[in-house]
């Protein structure tokens, strides 16, 4: 059985939000919002909020979708920020502008819908985020299998879904420690392809937990 | 001086087995570098209300991670509770004119407090306005204070916010239920949601069986729908307006309707309620109305258990646990859009918001034709409630609050 040189070690997080002094009552304001708040707030409602919502796999992806659906009711809209997908991005500032252009582009062409009030206002939030080691590493698949299993749904998260902004790769965690630390390279991306959108991280947990096996009984 | 608690302990590890023992683990590895460091929370009244009642749960808790946390209560007399009740109303919008004397009364009782509480934990947690102006006995850098909010401060009087901001602007930092309930400050303001414990008697799994007694005690028919809308008899939870939709959806369905809140006897106003209330029922044999003891949490666990959906059409609300209850026992829910509901409700995931008597009904009536949906917003409700809305992640949310305030500093 491979043994990394460097061991896994398994971290949780968890996250305080932070009420920001912006909100928007309009499409417009969003925009203006959104070009101002700062990168905690766009983290918190992208990143942060798939994790803490991990339970719905229909139809939710970020908090400004969510927002323009149900208080503004722009299907349309809604489903171009849906359709943003965080694991595109290695920073804020690239997810930021693309959410930028979605809205921009919007008000420009329904102007009349930019100034109209929302049901509810938006309000812009921030996480601020504290780690704690668990205590717990793993060198060898076997090890890393069952600190997988017993992971809190946040530790599971920081690993698989916000690790992209810190690695800055377009993957996780997880695949980056099995591609360098065990070389099993196939494995990493076939966890890397997992998805987080369509699955809580329960099932995630459970398909990672499959390729694993599948991995063992092949070695 | 403060009062000697009867604290409710429940083992973490009994929280385990509900969620799952790396939540459990998770919470010890927060708390571990918060090892006897100190934590006093104060509010003004040890037993009754939502407050006392979390940390009746909360501080046991943290004291099984090994931190050191005591519960103080400020003393009061008449007076000063008759004050901080008008703040509290006009704080919610109520019209209201603080005299001189009032300010006086409310001055003193908390020099009276400062004088006799200890107030030198390394973090100290103010719960709401009656002890807020114990923060001037502060020292500058000498330990952490934090102010919870727990009502609803979108659109306060001018007067009494302005005498209790000057206050609040002192602490390090601020707590509040919504966003929606935050004011513009200069400390930093927090999202803290009240929380539900899972394993209180309101809350815990119950047997089939007695579920099946209390519905015969109040001739609930279980073969048929049942609509529950538990809260006190107040003109602010329209139960005239749940009644009136419940009208519409009978139209369509066969259905009863459940009204259950405490006892208005002690209350005047509830008493007025409760009349207009029968009024409109009008002698309907499908319209329960009921008045449980004051302390019936059995009862009202086995009513929402029961129900087909729960409503919550409240005209308005402070955060509305009772719907985190109800998502608790993944029952699909119909809640009005207002104070902390939408927090709790995410529209068309993890229940259904209404804008109207006519919207409820409508909501009604596509859960009851739905079955399907109406149990998967029940299990995502459910599961909001488990990520949010639990003591346990309460007690979590302050772990990460010490840890970023002791970061801080």
């Amino acid at each position: 059985m491979n043994l990394a040189e460097t061991p896994f070690e398994f971290v949780t997080v968890s996250y305080l939000t932070r009420i920001g002094n912006q909100s928007a009552g309009t499409l417009a304001e969003l925009l203006t919002g959104l070009e101002h708040c700062s990168d905690a707030s766009i983290f918190h409602h992208t990143f942060q909020t798939l994790g803490s919502h991990h339970f719905l796999t229909e139809g939710f992806s970020n908090d400004f979708a969510q927002w323009a659906l149900s208080d503004t009711n722009r299907n349309d809209l809604a489903e171009q920020l849906a359709a943003l997908d965080i694991r595109d991005y290695v920073s804020i500032a690239a997810l930021r502008s693309d959410l930028c252009r979605v809205v921009g582009d919007y008000c420009a062409a329904y102007p009349h819908f930019a100034s109209q009030s929302a049901l509810e206002r938006f309000y812009f939030c921030e996480s601020v985020e504290v780690t704690a080691p668990l205590g717990r590493n793993a060198r060898t698949l076997d090890e890393f299998r069952e600190g997988i299993e017993h992971l809190s749904h946040s530790g599971f998260y920081f690993h698989f879904i916000s690790s992209r902004l810190r690695l800055q790769l377009q993957t996780n965690d997880f695949s980056h420690w099995l591609a360098d630390g065990l070389g099993l390279k196939s494995l990493a991306d076939s966890v890397n392809q997992i998805d987080i959108y369509t699955n809580t991280l329960d099932s995630t947990r459970a398909k990672l937990l499959r390729l694993i096996d599948r991995e063992r009984r092949r070695a | 001086m403060s009062e000697t608690l009867a604290l409710s302990r429940i083992p973490l590890d009994e929280y385990a087995e509900l969620l799952g023992a790396g939540e459990i683990e998770e919470l010890r590895a927060l708390a571990k570098p918060l090892r006897g460091r100190s934590i006093e929370m104060i509010n003004s009244t040890a037993v009754g209300g939502g407050v006392a009642e979390i940390l009746n749960r909360l501080v046991p808790l943290a004291e099984e991670l090994e931190l050191n946390i005591k519960w103080d209560v400020m003393m009061g007399g008449e007076d000063f509770f008759e004050v901080t009740k008008s703040f509290h109303n006009a704080l919610h919008g109520a019209p209201y004119h603080a005299s001189p004397k009032d300010i006086e009364i409310f001055l003193a009782y908390n020099e009276r407090n400062r004088a006799t509480l200890p107030l030198d934990a390394e973090f100290v947690v103010i719960h709401d306005l009656q002890p807020a102006g114990l923060i001037e006995t502060r020292q500058a850098g000498a330990n952490h204070w934090v102010w919870r909010c727990h009502i609803d401060l979108s659109h306060p009087n001018r007067a009494v916010w302005d005498f209790l901001e000057k206050f609040v602007s002192r602490y390090d930092g601020a707590m509040f239920s919504s966003p929606d309930f935050s004011r513009q400050l200069p400390i930093p303001q927090y999202l803290f949601y009240p929380a539900i414990d899972p394993l209180s008697e309101k809350n815990c799994a119950l047997e089939p069986q007695f579920i099946s007694q209390v519905l015969a005690r109040y001739r609930i028919d279980p073969q048929r729908a049942i609509l529950t809308q538990i809260s006190r008899f107040d003109r602010l939870k329209d139960p005239i307006g749940v009644i009136r939709a419940y009208r519409i959806v009978k139209r369509y369905f066969d259905c009863q309707l459940v009204l259950a809140g405490g006892s208005a006897s002690d209350d005047p106003e509830g008493a007025v309620v409760l009349k207009e209330v029968l009024r409109e029922a009008d002698s309907d044999p499908d319209i329960k109305v009921l008045e449980l003891p004051a302390w019936a949490p059995l009862e009202v666990n086995a009513l929402q258990r029961a129900s087909t959906v729960v409503i919550q059409k409240s005209l308005r609300e402070g955060f509305g646990l009772t719907v985190s209850e109800a998502l608790w026992k993944k029952k699909p829910v119909v809640a009005s859009a207002v104070g902390g509901i939408p927090v709790q409700i995410i529209h068309k995931h993890t229940g259904l918001l209404a804008h109207s008597v006519e919207g409820t009904a409508y909501q009604i009536r596509f859960l009851l034709s739905h079955p399907e949906i109406a149990a998967k917003l029940g299990e995502h409700g459910h599961q909001h409630v488990k990520e949010n809305f639990l003591i346990t992640q309460k007690l979590k949310r302050y772990l990460t609050l010490f840890l970023t305030l002791a970061r801080g500093s």
